[in-house]
């Protein structure tokens, strides 16, 4: 044996060592105990690739020093790197890391804070509600590991994301929730129980031995609540007077520790209040308010991770050796699969051949099938119908179009919205005035009577509620957001929600947004003997052999088995197609059509095109862009909101005027250069209006960004170049008028929200300093405060 | 009076201990993950057959052969 190599590092193994890691069910000699940690940890990461791909053998795992910031320096290995790490530009890289111990506000501000401290961290985003951060760096100047190790000396652990540690985690900590609660309400019923029967007793009598008996009993239930189940706030107090910042967490620990100091003071010395009951109910419902909190947030971090649990695992290769199973992750850019019916296409790509209905639903929104025939293009996470398809693998990983959108709604998360960030501020000024005023309001009362200062102070400490008033914005904008991409509205940005319920003007972009972008045939006009049902066939027959679009809706007009057979075909760029249709000779075409001239009318925003034989003009056909089913929807929706509408279009005016017409949009303007748009755009802002843009997305970034607000269809593969604040996935336009009313309705229950918690705030700070409120009454306001909050966000889901 | 009450709060004690136990091996075998499907599942009839009713008719589809 002392031959054989180290598995990890590649050293001789020592004889008479015996370390192993299972790898995959195989069994793997390590040369020591250091190699068998940092092997662990690759493969506990889910990682184990990385033995699979790595082009050379890492530094022996004891040579490096602390075990942990060892395991941390794997992750600059580029082959594992790959995984997880997208590149933004030229030596910058951008990962997404899950941080574990977050709790509040302050955690994400400190952890944004410190490492945007570090020198080459050029962002920080942490997003509070999937506890996630998006980090960019400059390679050059510092390293992933540096980056992670400074997470874990503030006290956080970080770790790569990927979807299913994420699951893990959560799913770890929610047990733990539960078990905290779990003895806070045990603790609370039974302490409750010995603090009827104290009251009682102080009321009626009650011999000092049994009372003394009571308290210590109380105090026994009351240190399982003190020492374990209230642990939360302490971390979280503590790492936010490290970030010297504060939170509702540092007044509700003084609030904690003076009730228990108090409490057992008085309980040693046999008499005088506890307040064990209010410490017990206090941690139950703070704790409770935070678990629904926490699962109201999580539920709509849900929807976006779902849809990367879309994409398989494996995937079937179609290669000369024959079909083989493999891992998704080991797929690349050019690789044939197999998808069968039923099966979740693994990766994004274009059908090579086969024809079958796809089921996009959970990334569009949209319930009926899509039919994929050779050349289409196919999205990772949806789901083949009807019968087998192989493809071309396009992208995978983090470059897929699943990924895309799920980074998309990751950054809309991360970034709040005015009136979140201002929340955060004045929670952050209200918790120092708390404690100010507390302050004053004990020390009033210490000189005006002393017994009951210390009661009064602790009431005052537990009803105030800076949560309600940070938790306001949040709740609101997480269930909105889940809620639209139910509906396939998805929100790119976080002020997107706030801006969008104050448009004045809709503005389309194009006309393709509200029209099919296919020409289809309107009227047939027969100038000669010949009818319109002969004249369409000839014209079907002869398009046959060109590939122009305006032949497409000719095509389809006409059944294939009555197309005639045509010889001689030619097909004269430009110009249109010629051939001989059962022994004479056919024109078809825009103008100069065989020596004829043509008298075209340009006023109907229609495009003409014209069959003519040797001798004459037989028919005019015209032809346009059909309207969506529902434009005309959405249209009327809009006015009905009274909003003014507007197209601002690239395309012919006449053409731009005609769609104008059938929707009822008076301001059409057609023929404008982006420069244009872009100046009619701001001139409308310069009157005072909020516009909203509709566009494609991808060929008018300018023109979007200039817009208060920018929608995109985002239909298939465009979302991933989509730079809009919003991607309409579903392509069905009167979802915009649904997301107008869900914004609108999103400020009213954020602004309920605020109006709640400042009131509530002011009332009830100046009846608890006036001695009203008992310790445990002030415990349920401060909760049911809190919990009106969530409970009112919810709606909108 | 005063070993009495002491007997009982020893007796709270460890049922409250019990209780505590019993939440925790709920907690741990994941009772708490879904609020929602097992009181959809109380209405599902997978326990049609061992109705009364049902019962004869699958009795006597069972002897029919």
């Amino acid at each position: 044996m002392s031959d054989a190599a180290c598995f990890h590092c590649g050293e001789p193994i020592p004889r008479g060592v015996d370390f192993f890691i299972r790898i995959e069910s195989t069994p793997r000699a390590l040369c020591c105990r250091g190699c068998q940690a940092v092997a662990q940890a690759i493969v506990d990461n889910g990682l184990a690739d990385y033995y699979k791909n790595r082009t050379q053998l890492p530094q022996r795992g004891h040579e490096l020093l602390p075990a942990e910031l060892e395991q941390l320096r794997l992750y600059d290995h580029p082959q594992i790197q790959k995984s997880f790490v997208l590149e933004s530009g030229a030596h910058l890289k951008q990962a997404v890391l899950i941080l574990e111990g977050i709790t509040c506000a302050a955690c994400v501000w400190l952890n944004e804070r410190h490492l945007l401290q570090l020198p080459g961290v050029k962002s920080v985003q942490v997003n509070y509600g999937s506890h996630r951060a998006r980090v960019s760096w400059d390679e050059r100047e510092i390293n992933l590991s540096r980056i992670l190790a400074e997470i874990q000396l503030l006290g956080y652990q970080a770790h790569p994301y990927n979807a299913q540690s994420a699951a893990a985690l959560r799913e770890k900590r929610h047990k733990k929730d539960l078990r905290r609660l779990a003895i806070a309400g045990i603790s609370a019923a039974q302490v409750m129980m010995f603090a009827v029967a104290l009251y009682a007793g102080a009321w009626y009598g009650m011999e000092a031995g049994t009372a003394g008996l009571l308290r210590w009993a109380s105090l026994t239930l009351t240190l399982p609540v003190m020492f374990y189940a209230a642990q939360p706030f302490y971390s979280a107090a503590g790492s936010a007077l490290r970030s010297r910042h504060l939170n509702m967490d540092v007044p509700v620990v003084i609030a904690l520790v003076s009730a228990f100091v108090g409490s057992v003071y008085n309980t040693l010395l046999g008499a005088g209040h506890v307040y064990f009951d209010a410490i017990s109910m206090f941690t139950l419902f703070l704790l409770g308010t935070r678990l629904l909190e926490q699962n109201a947030r999580e539920r709509s971090v849900e929807a976006a991770e779902n849809l990367l649990k879309l994409a398989p695992a494996m995937a079937t290769r179609v290669s000369d050796a024959g079909q083989q199973c493999v891992p998704v992750l080991e797929l690349i850019p050019g690789d044939r699969l197999l998808v069968k019916p039923g099966e979740a296409f693994p990766a994004d790509g274009t059908v090579e051949s086969g024809a079958s209905a796809v089921d996009e639903a959970l990334l569009t929104g949209e319930s009926r099938p899509v039919a994929k025939l050779v050349g289409s293009g196919v999205i990772a996470g949806s789901i083949n119908l009807d019968s087998p398809l192989t493809m071309i693998v396009t992208g995978i990983g983090e470059h897929t179009v699943l990924a895309s959108i799920v980074r998309m709604l990751d950054h809309a998360l991360a970034e709040k919205p005015r009136l979140a960030q201002l929340a955060d501020r004045v929670s952050g000024y209200f918790t120092w005035a708390l404690l100010g005023v507390t302050l004053l309001v004990g020390l009033a009362w210490w000189a005006v009577e002393a017994d009951r200062a210390f009661e009064i102070v602790l009431a005052l400490l537990v009803v105030t509620c800076p949560c309600a008033l940070s938790l306001a914005a949040p709740a609101a904008l997480a269930a909105a957001g889940s809620h639209l991409l139910r509906r396939g509205v998805l929100i790119t940005r976080g002020h997107a929600l706030e801006t969008l319920a104050q448009v004045t003007r809709v503005v389309f972009d194009k006309t393709g947004t509200l029209t099919v972008g296919k020409p289809v045939l309107q009227a047939t006009q027969a100038l000669a003997e010949l009818d319109a049902a002969r004249c369409l066939q000839l014209a079907a027959s002869l398009e046959q052999a060109s590939e122009h679009p305006l032949a497409q809706p000719f095509l389809a007009c006409v059944k294939p088995t009555e197309l005639l057979p045509v010889s001689d075909a030619r097909n004269e760029l430009g110009r249109g197609v010629s051939g001989d249709v059962e022994g004479r000779r056919y024109y078809i075409g825009r103008t100069e059509l065989a020596g004829h001239v043509t008298q075209s009318s340009t006023d109907s925003g229609m495009t003409q095109v014209w069959l003519a034989d040797e001798s004459r003009l037989l028919a005019r056909f015209e032809l346009a862009d059909a309207l969506r089913n529902d434009a005309k929807a959405l249209v009327d929706m809009l006015k009905a909101r009274g909003m003014k509408l507007s197209i601002l279009s690239g395309d012919d005016p006449a053409t731009v005027r005609h769609i104008g017409d059938q929707l009822g949009i008076d301001d059409c303007r057609g023929g404008l250069k982006p420069a244009d748009k872009l100046a009619a755009l701001q001139a409308m802002q310069a009157a005072g209006e909020v516009v909203m843009m509709l566009g494609d997305g991808v060929n008018d970034a300018p023109v979007l960004a200039a817009a208060q607000v920018s929608l995109a269809m985002g239909g298939g593969t465009q979302v991933a170049r989509a730079t809009s604040d919003i991607v309409l996935l579903s392509e069905r336009l009167p979802e915009v008028g649904h997301a107008l009313n869900v914004s609108r309705l999103a400020m009213s229950i954020m602004r309920q929200n605020f109006a709640w918690a400042i009131a509530y705030n002011l009332i009830a700070v100046p009846v608890a300093a006036l001695g009203l409120v008992s310790p445990w009454l002030a415990a349920i306001g401060m909760s049911a405060s809190s919990l009106i909050v969530v409970v009112n966000a919810l709606r909108l889901r | 009076m005063t070993s009495t009450l002491i007997f009982l709060l020893g007796l709270t004690c460890i049922f409250l201990l019990l209780i505590g136990l019993g939440i925790f091996w709920a907690i741990k075998s994941g009772q708490f993950e879904d609020m929602e499907g097992p009181s959809q599942r109380i209405l599902m009839d997978d326990d049609d057959p061992l109705l009364p009713r049902r019962r004869v008719e699958t009795d006597a589809l069972k002897k029919a052969p």
